[in-house]
């Protein structure tokens, strides 16, 4: 495949560390985007700050890179002014989860057309190894060298809740499923959110003697099972282990935010005329 | 992908020497240089793209012989 149509060549190599699975990510979403058949002039790429917010810089789409936890906010903005345009959202689990947690719950609810990436490697990375939401019970950060306190939380589960659509999780350890669920992520009309485990061997690895991307890489795949598989465990069986693959589709177009707005908008429009 | 597909460093400067794509192939056809992947053997290529598809830094690609 020809890469070079959809990255800035100029911009790389990237920034990101030796085995950041952030780069495996931008990897399977090209190569998603390129099958999909979709408009590269009428796609736009929205990212917020942190590691994962670097990837708009290397994609060659119209691409903005906004303030921290914003780019979900900035989305919903660029689809209700123009309903006409793809929108994907790259943003972190500190990004997402944490100051963007808000956004996440309320663009999931609108059910607002986006597709929503979330790099997911468990740790604050840019700034040094801070814990974030997403980060295990237990383990070591800088703003937790007695190990985290927090509970795991489930993100999946909270885009649920709030009546996402489109739920699923992919691994960076298998490109082949992460591509193809950006594929079904980007056709999906209406909100998708893909959770995407990422490594962290520096910021995070480092700091849980994780060893190097490759030793992280086999942990995430003993981690994670495929969600026909998860759904035939028991609930002891379950327990640390995450689900793999698209966990929910429903396709609900009646209800897609921009679609509603315009239909006021045409009614209102009617009415005025006579 | 098809057959004869062998693998090439495209973007060799891109490298950072990770060793993702070494644990990944099935045919130990790359190995670990002292900046970069080197492919050690391309006769055992199978094209299967593994390497290509989880490269995090774009480096490795998967062409016809002919473009080798």
């Amino acid at each position: 495949m020809d890469f070079e149509k959809y990255l800035r060549i100029d911009k790389l190599p990237h920034i990101w560390c030796p085995g950041c699975g952030h780069g495996t990510i931008l990897n399977s979403f090209i190569r998603a985007f390129a099958e999909s058949g979709l408009d590269q002039d009428k796609t736009v790429v929205i990212s917020g700050i942190g590691c994962s917010g670097r990837a708009t810089g290397y994609l060659n789409f119209d691409t903005l890179h906004t303030t921290h936890g914003r780019a979900i906010a900035f989305a919903a903005g660029v689809k209700m002014a123009n309903p006409g345009l793809n929108v994907v959202v790259m943003t972190g689990d500190g990004d997402g989860s944490a100051i963007g947690g808000n956004h996440l719950i309320h663009a999931a609810r609108r059910n607002i057309d986006l597709t929503v990436i979330l790099f997911n490697n468990q740790i604050y990375g840019m700034t040094g190894g801070q814990f974030s939401p997403m980060t295990p019970t237990g383990d070591q950060a800088t703003t937790a060298p007695y190990g985290n306190i927090d509970q795991n939380f489930d993100l999946a589960k909270l885009v649920e809740g709030a009546g996402g659509g489109f739920i699923a999780r992919g691994a960076t350890h298998d490109p082949r499923q992460l591509k193809k669920i950006y594929l079904a992520a980007l056709k999906h009309k209406g909100f998708s959110f893909v959770e995407s485990f990422s490594q962290c061997p520096v910021s995070y690895g480092r700091q849980n003697k994780a060893g190097d991307a490759v030793e992280m890489l086999k942990k995430q795949q003993e981690d994670t099972v495929s969600f026909k598989k998860w759904q035939e465990l028991s609930f002891e069986e379950k327990q640390g282990k995450y689900p793999l693959g698209i966990l929910k589709e429903v396709e609900n177009p009646e209800s897609e935010y921009t679609e509603s707005y315009q239909k006021i908008i045409k009614k209102l429009k009617k009415e005025e005329a006579f | 992908m098809a057959r004869g597909d062998r693998v090439k460093l495209e973007n060799a400067d891109w490298c950072k020497n990770c060793g993702i794509c070494i644990s990944v192939c099935p045919t130990n056809v790359l190995i670990k240089g002292r900046d970069r992947v080197k492919i050690d053997d391309l006769e055992k290529c199978i094209g299967c793209q593994n390497c290509e598809l989880i490269c995090p830094d774009f480096v490795l690609k998967v062409v016809t012989q002919d473009e080798n």
